[in-house]
């Protein structure tokens, strides 16, 4: 299945990931009234120290953590996809405290989360951050490595 | 601190109402023009630092900034212009020689422009390139003149190595120095993927791109810097670099600062070291000289590479092409005064040598003249645009052209002309690691790629309306130009009709 | 085809459903539960009593679950015996299901300890179920005083729910401080003050010594007046039928690492079984939805053929008062790194160069990055420890781990 990939090679730290991305999922539609004077939730987020940088979002885990854990059942996958039913999600963060990546974040209600849903609820088509990235260091690719494709690799 | 006359060219506009201070201007602006005032709570900027390079205009995503000419003026003479009274302040400042970079940005005619091309109506109909056969691939070196046989009557290959280009462009040399590992990477992974060659300059080949040989050319220049028998057998061919277009006359000097781990190890001189090339070669005084040059090149690669020589279109041209024709070269390579560098001195850039148009065309005629045209390929560079540029320089008798400032603006150039400060906001003519990862090669050769396929498009659907289907049939095909507005010397040198002639 | 018999119809029970589908899409399953609800969340009683959320979404799978799975729900039925000789598990209507495979999934109940003079009192609730909620809810008025008896994770979500809705709330606990089981005593000290905000008034280190029926006389001699008691001191596994059957328990049902018990094809999971904390090494009850669920999936996987372990456990817990949010996971052993401005507070625990617990409360964003530490059981000389102690990243690891994390398909 196609999900977001992060190099750190090419990552440069600009951070414009997080603005297309808050944009993308704040069904406004121009990005000065999403996102003037307005606090910033993006679903990704960049790490940067000592000249390194790379981009953090959710990876859609085959055996997610905070899918399994969840008190609601808010969330789900769908189609390979973790997605989050913030009418069910009271906002009890164990999903916060589950995944590994640190990639869910309280939304801005505070009693639901948001994360990554590969921008399937809103109309970006491909991922807002892949689109937005100068640099194609945050690529929607499938590297999903089939049984088969493992045989052949060995 | 003393006040030093010098005021901002620029002005960075920034729309307040379209800002949302995501600060991507001021993290990806290596002058430091951009910052964000947190008190404010808004960005500011200093004028001064900004080189009109785009970077942040590009990456904006609101589009809050243009830059824009600042309107700041000096009383207005003709005679004395901002720009001149500039460059005295800047030189009363430092005591220096002015630097620039890329090519020659004065006001002198740009021939291609005066140039016009012909088409074919009813007699000698046009051909429709996406319907019939339309051919490009170009051979580049000595042609025999004549087909011999042996004692059995068999036909003898005296045929010379040549390079193959699937379409007659080259990207020119570019050192890996002056430009950095992504623009080489991006530079070798298009050739390869075109067919055609690009050129290592003279920094030597870095040992990642050795892979890339079969569409190297490496250079040999005065300083010799990278150069062994493993490197002259790398690539496709050898190029003997004697002279540049934006310096005629003079080296070229990478600063120690910019020669780092990786530099050093190619260029085979020790890290930091200011590397120094010799306005000449110190071996090569004469075109005899030269000759043993080439000859040495040709020994020590078994005489499977064509070489090429490289000169700056400078006054007496024809005559030096002439010598190199007889020396042995398969290649002339001729840069005319527009072409690029990652620096030069500002009044040799602008003032030296002579535009590549003429150059070629008096080249062209002279070999022709002494029967030797085709001894040689000729490659001319030195500011080819377009296809049209590249189509007028092919029927002004050209083989081949050589790009690298329309190369490096296909990669993200904006001709902001600061290579020099080795701060390119493009990761193309730098050595910082982070501004060189700006560049990936990933998107770089694509560009490249796309560049050079939209030109060959172009190409054929011009040959095509010429009613001429094969590259061959263009080369020195004069009568298919017409000049405009120039004068009959003029003419006269290019070897072309006036329009309505 | 074979039959699976699930006992339960929670976390653990739906996770050996889910469990089992991911490898067998067409064996009979069948969900047998005393309560006749859907499958619902139970830490969500107290967000219903505070209108955070509402029967139908409190939900724990949609409608449709148990038709989408091909699950024959007994919902209401209470089993009285399990037969593991004969593979079968007895109904109180008397109907004897045979299985091919049992899971136990009971869960816990609440523990009412006895307490001089509890049976004067007429309003009194426990506070686990769907149904308890119902009741308690049904009993408050905005003149309500109520008391609580235990300021453990049950009784303070339970003060949280129910706070718009009465005049008072005093929390009796017998432990100097409030979430005992999962703070220290300096993050108790925020909690408590947060939610004093509140007007919740809290009596620690006492206990009530007599109930009356509108009033409970503590051991320091103070009297608090109340109309409703909620007694939240604890909860105990749900052990009896599979004890009774002949499986080895402690406190817990034990089970392997895949979650099956000592009796043949039948396998348990969820609060009444024990788990192996790999934080102290040592068998323990678990009583965390997450932890049950997995254990309830990897369960169903095993029923199913596959044979997977699950030693991943460790104690969590992520909660919220008012909105002031704390993290917690491990075991709070070792050395300690603690940061804290008053509002947000951190402390974690290290041993051994593992992380073995921390404390983050009020800001807990990327706190499953340190909870990957623990269960992972990284050594901390493989990452930027200085680094990743101030804030949770991924920066700490190594270049070729990151990106193992990030450009991977997991």
């Amino acid at each position: 299945m196609k999900r977001v990939y992060v190099n750190e090679k090419w990552c440069l730290g600009c951070h414009l990931c997080e603005y297309y991305c808050t944009f993308a999922n704040s069904g406004v539609s121009s990005m000065v009234n999403a996102l003037k004077d307005k606090p910033l939730r993006p679903r990704i987020r960049v790490e940067e120290h000592d000249g390194i940088s790379f981009a953090v979002s959710c990876r859609h885990c085959k055996e997610p953590l905070c899918v399994k854990g969840c008190i609601t059942g808010a969330l789900s996958v769908k189609n390979g996809v973790i997605t989050v039913d913030s009418n069910k999600c009271v906002g009890c963060y164990t999903c916060i405290l589950s995944c590994p990546y640190g990639c869910i974040s309280p939304d801005d209600s505070g009693h639901a989360i948001s994360k990554c849903e590969l921008c399937t609820k809103n109309a970006c088509g491909e991922p807002a951050c892949v689109k937005g990235c100068p640099n194609q260091a945050i690529v929607y690719e499938d590297r999903d490595v089939t049984d088969t494709n493992k045989e052949a690799a060995v | 601190m003393a006040i030093d006359y010098l005021y901002p060219e620029y002005e960075i506009v920034r729309d307040y109402d379209k800002c949302i201070a995501c600060r991507v201007c001021e993290r990806q602006c290596s002058n430091e023009a951009h910052w964000y005032d947190d008190g404010k709570g808004k960005m500011l900027c200093d004028n001064a630092k900004c080189v009109d390079c785009h970077r942040c205009v590009s990456l904006c995503p609101t589009h809050a900034l243009k830059i824009v000419k600042s309107g700041h003026t000096f009383k207005e003479n003709a005679n004395w212009t901002g720009k001149t009274i500039t460059e005295i302040y800047r030189q009363a400042n430092s005591g220096g020689v002015l630097l620039s970079s890329m090519g020659n940005p004065e006001p002198f005619p740009v021939y291609w422009d005066k140039i016009l091309l012909n088409a074919s109506q009813v007699t000698n109909p046009s051909i429709d390139p996406l319907r019939e056969p339309m051919e490009t691939v170009t051979y580049l070196g000595k042609k025999p003149a004549k087909i011999e046989r042996d004692e059995n009557g068999r036909i003898k290959n005296n045929l010379s190595p040549t390079l193959k280009l699937s379409t007659p462009v080259m990207f020119s040399a570019m050192s890996y120095g002056s430009i950095s590992y992504n623009a080489h990477e991006s530079l070798a992974r298009a050739a390869s993927e075109l067919g055609i060659c690009y050129n290592t300059g003279e920094g030597g080949l870095h040992e990642d791109f050795y892979k890339y040989g079969p569409n190297t050319i490496v250079q040999v220049a005065s300083g010799r810097f990278g150069v062994s028998k493993d490197y002259l057998n790398a690539g496709a061919a050898i190029e003997i670099k004697i002279g540049q277009g934006a310096k005629p006359g003079i080296g070229g000097h990478l600063p120690g600062i910019k020669v780092s781990e990786d530099i050093s190890k190619t260029r085979m001189i020790p890290k930091g070291s200011d590397a120094i090339s010799p306005a000449p070669h110190h071996d090569i005084y004469s075109i005899e000289d030269l000759r043993q040059l080439v000859y040495s090149i040709k020994e020590a690669s078994d005489y499977k590479k064509p070489v090429i020589v490289k000169i700056a279109a400078v006054h007496n041209v024809a005559a030096i092409a002439s010598g190199i024709a007889r020396s042995g070269a398969d290649i002339i390579a001729i840069d005319g005064f527009r072409g690029g560098t990652g620096a030069a001195p500002t009044r040799i850039r602008d003032s030296v040598g002579i535009p590549i148009e003429l150059a070629l065309a008096s080249v062209d005629s002279r070999l022709r003249e002494e029967g030797i045209r085709d001894d040689v390929g000729i490659v001319v560079g030195g500011s080819v645009r377009s296809a049209a540029d590249l189509v007028k320089a092919i029927a002004l008798g050209a083989d081949a052209c050589y790009i690298a400032t329309a190369a490096c603006l296909a990669m993200g150039c904006h001709l902001c002309r600061s290579c020099q400060a080795g701060k390119c906001n493009w990761g193309i003519a730098t050595q910082r690691p982070d501004l060189v990862k700006r560049l990936n090669p990933d998107i770089g050769y694509k560009r490249l790629v796309n560049l050079v396929h939209a030109w060959d498009h172009e190409v054929k659907e011009i040959m095509g309306g010429m009613g001429i289907n094969s590259i061959e049939a263009l080369r020195g095909n004069r009568l298919m130009l017409r000049g405009i507005g120039l004068s009959s010397t003029e003419l006269d040198i290019l070897g072309i009709k006036h329009a309505g002639q | 085809m074979s039959r699976f018999v699930i006992i339960g119809n929670s976390a653990a029970g739906i996770g050996c459903a889910e469990g089992i589908r991911t490898v067998d899409k067409d064996s009979e399953i069948i969900i047998i539960s005393n309560e006749p609800h859907h499958t619902y969340s139970r830490p969500l009683i107290s967000y219903l009593l505070c209108g955070m959320t509402d029967e139908q979404r409190m939900k724990y799978r949609p409608d449709s679950f148990y038709k989408d799975n091909n699950i024959t729900a007994m919902l209401g039925c209470t089993v009285t015996a399990v037969d593991p000789a004969a593979h079968t598990v007895s109904l109180d209507s008397g109907e004897k299901i045979k299985y091919d495979k049992l899971m136990y999934a009971c869960g816990s109940s609440p523990f009412v300890p006895p307490m001089k003079g509890l049976d004067t009192v007429k309003n009194k609730f426990t506070f686990m179920s769907l149904d308890d909620a119902r009741a308690l809810d049904k009993a408050l008025s905005p003149d309500s005083r109520v008391l609580v008896i235990g300021a453990g994770l049950i009784g303070m979500k339970c003060v949280e729910g129910i706070a718009d809705k009465v005049k008072s709330i005093t929390v009796v606990d017998m432990a100097d401080r409030v979430l005992p089981s999962v703070l220290d005593a300096d993050g108790a000290k925020l909690v408590q003050s947060a939610v004093e905000k509140h007007g919740v008034k809290f009596l620690l280190g006492d206990s009530a010594k007599e109930l009356f029926p509108d009033k409970a006389v503590l051991n320091s001699g103070a009297e608090v007046p109340f109309d409703i008691l909620v007694v939240a001191v604890g909860v105990r596994p749900n052990i009896s039928l599979l004890k009774d059957a002949g499986a080895d328990c402690n406190r817990g049902i034990l089970t392997d690492d895949t979650m099956k018990t000592s009796l043949d094809d039948v396998y348990a999971a969820g609060d009444c079984t024990e788990s192996f904390d790999i934080t102290v090494k040592n068998s323990r009850i678990l009583a965390l939805l997450p932890n049950a669920y997995m254990q309830g999936e990897n369960a169903g996987i095993n029923m199913a053929g596959v044979s997977r372990s699950y030693n991943k456990a460790i104690p969590m817990n992520a909660m919220g008062m008012f909105g002031y949010h704390m993290i917690t996971a491990g075991t709070y052993e070792g050395d300690s790194f603690c940061e804290s401005d008053g509002t947000d507070y951190k402390k974690l625990f290290f041993k051994d160069d593992r992380l073995m617990g921390y404390i983050m409360i009020g800001d807990v964003s990327r706190a499953g990055i340190y909870t990957s530490l623990i269960r992972e059981q990284t050594p901390l000389s493989s990452i930027d420890f200085e680094l990743i102690k101030h804030h949770p990243q991924l920066m700490a690891f190594e270049k070729t781990e990151r990106s193992a994390k990030l450009s991977e398909s997991h």
